[in-house]
């Protein structure tokens, strides 16, 4: 066991675990955030994705001793009021079957946005290809995220 | 004006006087289930509530709360069934919140999510729901106003008596209105009267789903709660020997491993409590990745089994089970599939005489088809929550029918059903999965011997490993054509492993003179049960590629040609135990030649046609590949759907692109093989689902209208995907596809 203090959606949690502990489990099992999800628990399927100072990554293969003071975003600070564009467009298309992905979609498509703002067809299916949506909701997902980036550049 | 007899279910409507008159339960999710709440309406909310019946509850200001009474997993019951309730009632729908029923049969009867069932079996009880109430707030407000009833209308919420020029709101009468005995009939609105229902509304947990708030069965948190996994046999055919827990109990966090039994010795199993590994390890500790370490520490010893029958007492009635010994391998079932596949097989139906109009066929073409294991993958893997004490348990989790595994329970842990509380969280995708609720029981059993809160979490290898696939089929198909080329004689013969896929009595069966319906089985030690449109989902494929096959060699258009067939079934049915409507069968296609502009298809695009019944519904596709580099590129899939009424549009027209985009995965991809007993696939690495890149770039839904009950819609299209899928690539390629997963097949003509 170790201590470790975190920045997660700009606050300060003091946590000691077993220093090889993922992200995944520090957030869902010592945090209690338990938006993000577990899929696969080996980078396959994008349910747990997070953002690292505003990348995204797999929570699932984050060992939490390789953090250090970089700011962690989860779905639930992703936005104060849950009004990111991404979550309005997500909203607004009514993007969710089950809902389980949604949360690591989401994350992924806004990280997508932050770095590339306008991006094409092709960019949205290279960057969100790493999210399984067992439902089959990628028509809207594609469709929610051009409206996000429209909402952004507008 | 449609009267109904309130009978049909009137238990839902005994109001619970514990509840009634402010007496207020809220589950555990209930606030997260408000649609709007923000601070100021969280304070908006009644002080007092009145409860009108088991779904329906009308605060002092006039909102409502509608109690939905079925487990969600995706299909948005949870908007479309309180919408059906809030129709009938007659309220503004932003004034309703929605409250998940916890498991309650003397409330809900048989909550049961799957079987494309939801809607249809819910629609008559819940516009009862809402029409009763809005019936006994009449008879108040006349009451109060010393007006007659038939004069009183009501319009979002309110009451008004016009020629008195008096109105009301709901939450004024609901009160006096709770004291009124509901009559023998009520009056359903006409269809031309709907507001709500038929009219797009958005899911009322998106909120909740895109800001991350806890609510799938894996969320689920108690003040003490332990951390469970399981260690099942690597194999099929394989049981616990032995276990040294030596070293994984030394671990940090580790509270305790134990063996447990899934069934008493001499519990008679329901239809489905199926389990490949009722004997298992389980680890339970603090936290998830301190029991993931323990569970690698464990030494544990399994050994082979012996073949042994067993009485399963199901839906079909009581039936006998033979579970073979043995580990088995995908290439010696499917030499054994090929083995019966060329025996003659089970009768099942018989029209005209076959025999003989094969005999005299000018040209018999012969197909064969074939389909592996798959597995469900929901994405949110198996879990329970459990807290067992003394003769009491509270369990929360993701099932789809609680009902079916509550004697389960009650025998397992020897404690009285009724003492059993169970909470239904969402779930992370079911498509069948989470009708075989065995981690339930282990949850419960766990909980029980380690005196603790428990949540039990299956990992991703543990959940695509432990059984309970869609089973491997194969369908050979003969038609018999005359010199004019007029086909005169159909035969089918399907088998699979466990299971025959056959429907025999489905389309294209009373549209053929002779026709042959036969089916075998091969017994196997494998576990199966539903999976999306179980059986259809590979029956659909192979009819639908045959028909294409039959359509092309005749020379005649491929949706002319069912069209024709159905013209036949429709006027001049064989035999009279068909089990389609030939017209709404056929409306479908013509609602799909239509839209899809296939009259006027360009030359240069590939497309294929694909139509199916099942779960009492039609779909029927029109899917357009181009070839891109040697890969297929699905560009765009148009679909029709008659299932009757359509409750909410958006939410139907979402789970059709979502069945579509499953089917073309689990089409193009979608396989897991055995060796030795042991899945060959155990994660995401090894199992290709379809990601966003493979997903049709577009896709459009069109429902054919009617006035016509609900009937099933998750279900539906799904099936004729894979004949769209197969009768595509063949335009796209130039070979036809027998064998599934079609990207990875090795091209043999049937």
């Amino acid at each position: 066991m170790a201590k470790f203090n975190l920045n997660i959606n700009g606050k300060e949690r003091e946590i000691d675990v077993d220093p090889t502990t993922p992200m995944l489990w520090v957030l869902r099992d010592q945090i209690k955030l338990v938006g993000t999800k577990y899929g696969c628990g080996i980078a396959q399927c994008g349910a747990c994705t997070v953002h690292l100072d505003g990348t995204a990554v797999r929570s699932c293969q984050l060992p939490i001793s390789s953090v250090g003071d970089k700011e962690i975003t989860t779905i639930e600070g992703l936005s104060e009021k849950g009004d990111h564009p991404v979550q309005q467009a997500w909203l607004e298309v009514d993007v969710p079957q089950c809902g389980y992905c949604q949360a690591g979609q989401i994350m992924t498509a806004s990280a997508l946005l932050e770095k590339n703002p306008n991006p094409t067809d092709e960019e949205i299916e290279t960057a969100m290809n790493g999210n399984i949506c067992r439902c089959g909701t990628y028509t809207r997902i594609k469709k929610a995220v051009k409206i996000a980036a429209n909402s952004i550049n507008a | 004006m449609t009267l109904i007899k309130t009978k049909i279910g009137r238990r839902s409507f005994i109001r619970t006087s514990t509840l009634a008159s402010g007496g207020l339960v809220l589950g555990f999710n209930w606030l997260a289930s408000c649609k709007n709440k923000t601070e100021e309406e969280i304070l908006a909310m009644p002080k007092e509530w009145f409860e009108m019946n088991s779904y329906l509850k009308i605060g002092d200001n006039g909102m409502v709360t509608i109690t939905t009474p079925n487990p969600e997993f995706g299909q948005n019951i949870r908007t479309s069934m309180p919408m059906i309730v809030a129709e009938e009632l007659g309220v503004d729908w932003k004034n309703v919140v929605v409250d998940q029923a916890p498991y309650h049969a003397e409330k809900y009867g048989m909550q049961f999510t799957g079987g494309s069932r939801g809607i249809m079996t819910r629609w008559e009880p819940l516009r009862m729901a809402g029409a009763s109430a809005r019936h006994v707030l009449i008879a108040a407000a006349a009451q109060a106003w010393q007006v007659p009833a038939n004069e009183i209308t009501t319009e979002d919420g309110m009451l008004y008596h016009k020629a008195t020029e008096k109105s009301a709101g709901y939450g004024e009468m609901a009160s006096a209105a709770t004291q009124i005995t509901i009559p023998e009939d009520i009056s359903l609105k006409e269809v031309k009267d709907f507001k709500i229902i038929g009219t797009s509304h958005k899911n009322v947990d998106a909120k909740s789903i895109v800001t991350g708030e806890p609510m799938f069965g894996i969320d689920y948190q108690k003040e003490g709660m332990l951390i469970a996994m399981i260690v099942h046999p690597p194999a099929f055919g394989l049981t616990l020997k032995s276990m040294d827990a030596e070293a994984a109990k030394a671990m940090s966090g580790i509270k305790d491993v134990v063996a447990i039994k899934s069934f008493k010795d001499d519990y008679e199993k329901g239809g489905f409590d199926v389990n490949a590994f009722p004997e298992i390890v389980a680890v339970v500790g603090n936290s998830t990745w301190e029991v993931l370490q323990a569970k690698k520490k464990l030494k544990v010893e399994w050994q082979p089994f012996d073949s042994y029958t067993e009485t399963i007492n199901g839906f079909r009635g009581t039936q006998t089970k033979n579970v073979p010994a043995g580990l088995e391998s995908s290439t010696s079932h499917a030499a054994k599939m090929a083995e019966l596949a060329a025996k003659p097989g089970k009768i099942v139906r018989t029209d005209g005489d076959p025999k003989a109009a094969f005999k005299n066929a000018a040209k018999i073409i012969e197909r064969s088809y074939s389909a592996p294991f798959l597995a469900h993958n929901c994405m949110e893997p198996l879990n329970a929550f459990a807290h067992v004490e003394g003769d009491k348990a509270q369990i929360a989790a993701p099932v789809q029918i609680p009902s079916l595994i509550l004697p389960t329970l009650a025998s397992s842990l020897g404690i009285p059903a009724e003492n059993i509380a169970m909470e239904m969280p969402r779930m992370g995708g079911g498509f069948g999965r989470k009708a075989y609720a065995h981690f339930v029981v282990e949850a419960a059993m766990i909980s029980q011997k380690v005196n603790a809160p428990v949540k039990l979490v299956y990992t991703r290898e543990d959940d695509m490993t432990n059984g309970i696939y869609r089973p491997s089929y194969h369908a050979t198909y003969r038609a018999a054509l005359d010199e004019n080329n007029n086909m005169t004689a159909l035969h089918v013969k399907a088998g699979g492993v466990p299971e025959s896929p056959l429907f025999a009595n489905r389309f294209p069966a009373g549209a053929i003179d002779n026709y042959m319906a036969e089916e075998w089985a091969i017994d196997s030690n494998i576990t199966i049960g539903a999976f999306r449109a179980p059986r259809s989902n590979f029956m659909a494929g192979a009819e639908q590629s045959f028909l294409d096959e039959i359509a092309e060699t005749i020379g005649k258009d491929p949706i002319q040609f069912r069209l024709d067939l159905l013209k036949r079934a429709k006027e001049n049915p064989v035999g009279e135990r068909n089990d389609y409507d030939a017209e709404r069968y056929a409306g479908v296609l013509e609602l799909l030649r239509e839209k899809s502009g296939w009259s006027a298809t360009p030359a240069n695009v590939n497309r294929g046609i694909s139509a199916y019944f099942c779960h009492n519904s039609y779909a029927a596709h029109v899917l357009d590949i181009r070839m891109d580099d040697g890969k297929p590129v699905v560009e765009k899939v148009v679909c029709a759907i008659d299932c009757g009424i359509v409750v909410n549009p958006d939410a139907a027209v979402n789970m059709a692109e979502g069945a579509i985009t499953d089917g073309i995965g689990n089409a193009f991809f979608g396989e897991l093989p055995f060796k030795d007993g042991m899945p060959q696939k155990t994660n995401f690495h090894e199992y290709q689902m379809i990601r966003m890149s493979d997903a049709p770039k577009e896709i459009e839904v069109h429902f054919v209208e009617n006035e016509i009950a609900p009937t099933g819609m998750g279900e539906p299209p799904f099936p004729p995907i894979f004949g769209a899928v197969a009768n595509a690539l063949y335009k796209a390629t130039g070979q036809r596809h027998y064998q599934q997963p079609f990207v990875t097949e090795k091209q043999i003509v049937g």
